[in-house]
C-alpha cells in the first residue's frame, strides 16, 4: 500500500469510527464493535465492513447510510459498505469506553457473553446488575426482551426506576 | 404512491423530509427494502455442494422463519401484557432477519428460484421470494403456518419451534457453506433466548391456575401432532443440511426436561398425516397458509414497481 493510500485509510477509519449507532447514539459503531474493517481498493474506493448485531437488526441500513454520508461528506468520492457475517457479533466486542458511555446514559452494560453449549434455563436469568440510576445491586429482570432486540428490561427495587440492560449475546 | 420524490431528489431535496434518509438509491416501498443483506459477502458455492439443492434447503429454513414470524407478529397488541407483547415482536423480528438472510442466500445460490417481475422492478430477490410465491412454492413445515390460538398455544408452539430450530442451527454452524454457517451461528444466540422464554412460560402456565393448566393441555393437543413432521427426513435436508431424523432424540430430551419441571405429560396423539406422503417440505400446506400469504402479500403484489 502506498503512503497516500495508508493516509486515506487512516483518515477514513477515523471518520467511520466516529459514526454513532442510531439506536444507542451514545455509542460509536467502533465502540459497539460492529465496525469491522476499513480498507481502500486500488481505484481509491473506501470499503467499510460492518456486522449485524442481531439477524433482524433494523439499524443496519441506517448505519450504512450514515457511513456513506459521512465519508462522502469528508471528500471520499467512492464509498462502499459491505456486510461481514462471520465471526458473529458479540457484546464482548463493546469497548470499555462504550460500556462507560452506556452506564453514563442510564443503560446497564452487558456481562460476559455465554460460551460453549447452549443450556436450557427455566428460571429467570441471574445477573449481578447495578442500577445505573442509584447504584443499588437490588435489581430484578422485568423482561428478557426490551425496547430493541439487544436489550432486556430491568427494575431497581431500591429507587423503583426501570432501566435497560444490554443482553449478553 | 408517487415516483415524484425520486425525480425531484436533487432539486427538491430540502422539501423532502425523507431525502436525508436515503442513500444513493430509492427504496422499494414494501418489505425489507434497503440493500442486499449479503452485500459484499462471498456467495460462491463450495466444492461438493449442489447449488440448487443448497438453495432449496435455504428456502425451507427461510420459509419456516418467515411464515412463523408472520404468525407471531399477528400477536402484536394482543398479548396479555406489554412485556409479552414486546417479547413476541422481538422474537418475530429475529426470525424475519433470519428469513431475509436465508432467502437472499437461496436466491444467490439459484437465481432460477426467484420469481420474475416486470422489467425495472426494484423489488430485491429475497422480497420476491417472500411476496411473489404462492403457497405451493413455500417449503415451511406445517407447524409454522397453523392459525394462532390462545396464549398457551403460542407458548407450546414457540417451545417446540425454537427447540427444533435451535437443534438444527447448532448443527449448521459447521456447514460447508460459510454463509449458512454464519447465519446459523448468529441464529443460535437468538433462538436460545426464544427457547428460554417459551420454556419459562410453559412451566408458569402448567403450574399456574387450573385454567392455565387446562389451556396448556389443550394447546399441546393442537401442537404435538405436528412434531413428527419436524423430524421426518427429506432427501434435500439429508443431503445438503441436517437430516431431521437425527434431531428427534435431542428434541425429545429438551421437551421431556421442560415437561418434567412443568409436571405435565405429553398427549398421546397421532402425528398429522401428510397428503399422499407429502407435507410442508413438499409444498403441501393447510388452507391456513394461503390466507396468511394473502394478507402478507397483497400490498406488495399490488405495487411491484412501488418506490418511495
Ligand atoms: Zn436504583
Amino acid at each position: 500500500m502506498t503512503t497516500l493510500e495508508t493516509t486515506a485509510v487512516q483518515r477514513a477509519r477515523a471518520i467511520a469510527s466516529e459514526v454513532t449507532d442510531p439506536e444507542l447514539p451514545m455509542l460509536t459503531l467502533a465502540d459497539l464493535g460492529v465496525l469491522r474493517d476499513v480498507a481502500v481498493e486500488d481505484d481509491g474506493t473506501i470499503v467499510v465492513a460492518i456486522t449485524p448485531t442481531y439477524s433482524g437488526c433494523p439499524a443496519m441500513a441506517t448505519m450504512r447510510d450514515d457511513l456513506v454520508h459521512r465519508l462522502t461528506g469528508a471528500g471520499f468520492e467512492s464509498v462502499r459498505v459491505r456486510v461481514q457475517l462471520s465471526p458473529p457479533w458479540t457484546t464482548d466486542w463493546i469497548t470499555d469506553d462504550g460500556r462507560k458511555a452506556l452506564a453514563d446514559n442510564g443503560i446497564s452494560p452487558p456481562g460476559v457473553a455465554p460460551r460453549g453449549p447452549v443450556m436450557l434455563s427455566l428460571t429467570p436469568t441471574r445477573r449481578a446488575i447495578q442500577c445505573p440510576q442509584c447504584g443499588s445491586g437490588d435489581t430484578e429482570v422485568t423482561s428478557e426482551f426490551g425496547s430493541t432486540a439487544c436489550k432486556a428490561l430491568y427494575r431497581c427495587r431500591a429507587c423503583g426506576d426501570p432501566f435497560d440492560h444490554i443482553k449478553e449475546h | 404512491m408517487s415516483d415524484a420524490h425520486i425525480t425531484q431528489d436533487t432539486e427538491g431535496e430540502h422539501d423532502n423530509a425523507y431525502a436525508g434518509l436515503l442513500g444513493n438509491d430509492a427504496h422499494w416501498a414494501f418489505g425489507t427494502d434497503f440493500e442486499d443483506p449479503l452485500a459484499g459477502v462471498d456467495t460462491t458455492i463450495p466444492d461438493g455442494v449442489d447449488a440448487s439443492e443448497l438453495a432449496q434447503y435455504c428456502l425451507m429454513l427461510g420459509d419456516d422463519a418467515l411464515v412463523y414470524a408472520q404468525r407471531l407478529s399477528e400477536w402484536t397488541s394482543r398479548a396479555p401484557d406489554l412485556e409479552e407483547d414486546i417479547a413476541i415482536a422481538n422474537i418475530a423480528l429475529d426470525l424475519v432477519g433470519q428469513a431475509r438472510l436465508l432467502l437472499a442466500r437461496a436466491a444467490a445460490a439459484d437465481p432460477a428460484l426467484v420469481p420474475s417481475l416486470p422489467e425495472g422492478s426494484p423489488v430485491p430477490d429475497e422480497d420476491r421470494l417472500a411476496y411473489f410465491r404462492d403457497a405451493g412454492a413455500f417449503r415451511n413445515v406445517r407447524l409454522a403456518e397453523q392459525p394462532n390460538g390462545d396464549f398457551a398455544e403460542l407458548i407450546a408452539r414457540l417451545l417446540v419451534m425454537s427447540t427444533w430450530r435451535l437443534a438444527i442451527f447448532q448443527r449448521l454452524v459447521d456447514h460447508q457453506d460459510a454463509v449458512v454457517a454464519a447465519i446459523a451461528a448468529k441464529g443460535v444466540k437468538e433462538l436460545a433466548y426464544h427457547r428460554d422464554f417459551a420454556g419459562r412460560w410453559f412451566v408458569t402456565l402448567a403450574r399456574g391456575t387450573g385454567e392455565s393448566h387446562r389451556r396448556l393441555t389443550d394447546a399441546m393437543r393442537t401442537v404435538w401432532p405436528l412434531i413428527p413432521e419436524l423430524t421426518a427426513s427429506t432427501e434435500t435436508e439429508s443431503r445438503v443440511g441436517v437430516d431431521p431424523a437425527t434431531l428427534a432424540d435431542e428434541i425429545g430430551v429438551v421437551l421431556d426436561q421442560v415437561l418434567a419441571v412443568a409436571g405435565i405429560t405429553a398427549p398421546e396423539t397421532p402425528g398429522l398425516a401428510g397428503v399422499r406422503g407429502r407435507t410442508g417440505r413438499h409444498g403441501m400446506h393447510s388452507e391456513a397458509l394461503s390466507r396468511l400469504l394473502a394478507e402478507m402479500q397483497v400490498v406488495a403484489r399490488a405495487h411491484p414497481m412501488g418506490r418511495w
